[in-house]
């Protein structure tokens, strides 16, 4: 069997509020095989979105190991995480955070600026994007002429363009209506099915928990077995 | 990569009633900085032009300015001997020997008892030939010999009395203005002039006060200075370009107003900094998610730094172009003020030139720097996750 593309190993993960120290993940393990679609569950401050955090690389394990597609990220120096993160991992967030003064083009391509794409090969791949998430003819348009569901598909346009090895998405839904969140998990069923995608999402909604091949539950800092 | 320029321009427009104030500050202090640096400039450029290349002059040694030195009428005519002086067609050295005095006049709309000192110089035939900058623009040169006086264009705009026609009192004698004259932009043009032979006697001075001569060649110089310093007669005088002796004389109010202007200007430049601070801290604090959205897909915190700093030097770079533009309309202005070295009046211009253009620009750029940096800083060391969390 194939090596799991995500390994987080024995991951502690504390924060510090004043001189209280408040233990957020204790121990936990998790193995993502490539091309899995995972959704992370379970309650508020039940510890999701730090360990979708810790996976994303935008936040350090006080103990334990994460590797990502064979490299042990937990080790990399603040520059190189940075590196790192532009090539490996899109990012779908609750709030599409889209930057507001850059167009649906400008804000697919920020990515591609952090690669050696020349401006002819980032225009093919942001167009491409664009047109996957069904928004090419919104691609001069700036994030508040766009609906909800609209901007979560600029995101995600955002999130693929650049081909990362995992794609991880907090509450991606969490701000739509219903049709719109149905439309934005149909396409990452789609970038998980067509595209083959890892995908690793946090979520509330047990719609969207459906739409992924497998579900873990986090409580209290634990992640639950099955 | 870094992040790309539109996104710092466009960020600055969003929040446009802030960046305004923050670019009128700027433009303000970059105003009063431009204006100082072309007031000390045009004071020099005044009195640079007030010397020519091809002449001398001479002083006592230790006299600051012409109103202060003494030159006897023995060391004069010692002066006139010697070779390296141009002849003129008359067949005689081509000098002039001048005697200067200060007299008070009343500027227009001043009070009776606000007087003004006010230059009058007497000349010798050749002191016309010798300053080419000099030309009469209405009614006719004095007469040698009589109580006659043309005033400088400067003088005649400024001050009371000073029409063609009619008379004024100094000196026990009554003396009639018969000309004005053009002189440029040198410090003549703040002068009134007569016959040096005249005010000798009216004054009941027994000494002239410079003697400007032109010399055959400028190359010549460097022996005729040898020769004031070897020969005993000439000992207690000394010579010098006239071109930097006139520099030289600019130097104490240029720098006076230089160095005033920018210690005001410089205080101000606070009040702009903290401007600048005050909008770039704002801009972070609005823009949390969005700097910790860029740095979770990869831009460095040293990218994020410059994004802002561009920022803050935009509005910097911006407000010392507008600043410029607005002190660039003050070259149409003269104003006048007393000569510290002569304590007489002089007029004087604003000049723009490309060193202090580059010099606001480079005062603005700091200013922005200094008031973007820390603000930028904060910006750069957000932690992503609760830079994230904020939204």
């Amino acid at each position: 069997m194939a090596e799991p593309i995500v390994q987080v190993r024995n991951v502690t993960k504390i924060y510090k509020r004043d001189t209280m120290d408040i233990p957020v993940l204790q121990n936990i393990s998790l193995d993502v095989p490539e091309g899995e679609f995972l959704a992370l569950m379970g309650p508020s401050g039940s510890g999701k979105t730090t360990l979708l955090n810790l996976v994303a690389g935008i936040d350090r394990p006080n103990n334990g190991s994460i590797t990502i597609a064979g490299s042990d990220i937990s080790k990399l120096n603040e520059s190189d995480l940075a590196k790192w993160r532009a090539r490996h991992v899109g990012f779908v967030f609750q709030f599409y955070n889209l930057i507001p003064v850059l167009t649906a083009y400008e804000n697919v391509e920020l990515p591609l600026l952090l690669t050696h794409l020349s401006k002819a090969e980032r225009k093919q791949h942001v167009e491409a994007a664009l047109s996957v998430v069904g928004l090419a003819d919104r691609m001069k348009h700036y994030p508040k002429q766009l609906s909800g569901g609209q901007e979560q598909r600029v995101a995600i346009a955002r999130a693929i363009v650049t081909d990362p090895t995992i794609i991880v998405a907090d509450e991606p839904t969490g701000d739509l209506d219903r049709k719109s969140a149905e439309d934005v998990l149909a396409l990452m069923e789609q970038l998980n099915q067509e595209f083959k995608k890892t995908i690793v999402m946090v979520t509330h909604d047990p719609q969207a928990a459906e739409k992924a091949h497998k579900t873990r539950h986090l409580d209290k800092g634990e992640l639950s077995q099955n | 990569m870094k992040i790309p320029l539109s996104y710092s321009f466009r960020s600055l427009w969003t929040r446009k009633l802030t960046t305004f104030l923050t670019i009128a500050g700027v433009a303000l202090v970059s105003f009063v900085f431009t204006a100082v640096l072309m007031l000390a400039n045009g004071v020099k450029n005044t009195m640079v032009a007030t010397g020519s290349a091809d002449n001398a002059i001479v002083l006592r040694k230790s006299a600051e300015s012409e109103t202060l030195s003494i030159i006897t009428f023995d060391e004069a005519d010692v002066i006139g001997t010697q070779p390296e002086i141009a002849i003129g067609n008359d067949g005689k050295p081509l000098m002039t020997k001048e005697v200067l005095t200060l007299i008070n006049l009343k500027k227009h709309g001043a009070q009776p008892n606000d007087l003004s000192n006010v230059t009058v110089r007497g000349v010798t035939p050749d002191g016309i030939l010798l300053r080419p900058q000099v030309k009469l623009t209405s009614g006719r040169m004095f007469n040698f010999g009589s109580s006659e006086l043309i005033v400088g264009n400067e003088i005649a705009d400024r001050f009371d009395g000073m029409g063609i026609g009619n008379t004024i009192k100094f000196a026990g004698r009554t003396w009639k203005i018969v000309g004005h004259f053009d002189a440029g932009r040198s410090g003549f043009a703040s002068d009134i002039w007569g016959d040096a032979n005249q005010i000798l006697q009216a004054f009941n001075r027994q000494a002239y006060s410079s003697i400007v001569m032109r010399l055959k060649s400028p190359k010549d110089f460097a022996a005729l200075k040898a020769r004031f310093e070897a020969d005993p007669r000439l000992n207690n005088l000394k010579i010098e370009p006239e071109k930097q002796f006139y520099a030289e004389q600019s130097q104490t109010l240029a720098n006076f107003i230089r160095i005033l202007g920018i210690v005001i200007t410089v205080i101000f430049s606070f009040g702009a900094m903290v401007g600048a601070m005050i909008t770039m801290y704002a801009a972070v604090a609005n823009r949390t998610v969005e700097i910790g959205t860029l740095r979770a897909l990869g831009f460095h915190r040293r990218s994020v730094l410059g994004a802002f700093l561009i920022e803050s030097l935009f509005i910097a770079l911006l407000g010392a172009g507008i600043g410029l533009l607005a002190a660039s309309t003050l070259s149409l202005l003269t104003i006048s003020t007393t000569d510290f070295a002569s304590f007489s009046e002089i007029a004087f211009g604003f000049t723009m030139t490309g060193p202090i253009i580059i010099s606001t620009f480079l005062f603005a750029a700091v200013m922005g720097f200094i008031g973007g940096f820390l603000p930028s800083f904060r910006a750069a060391r957000l932690d992503i996750v609760n830079a994230l969390r904020s939204a």
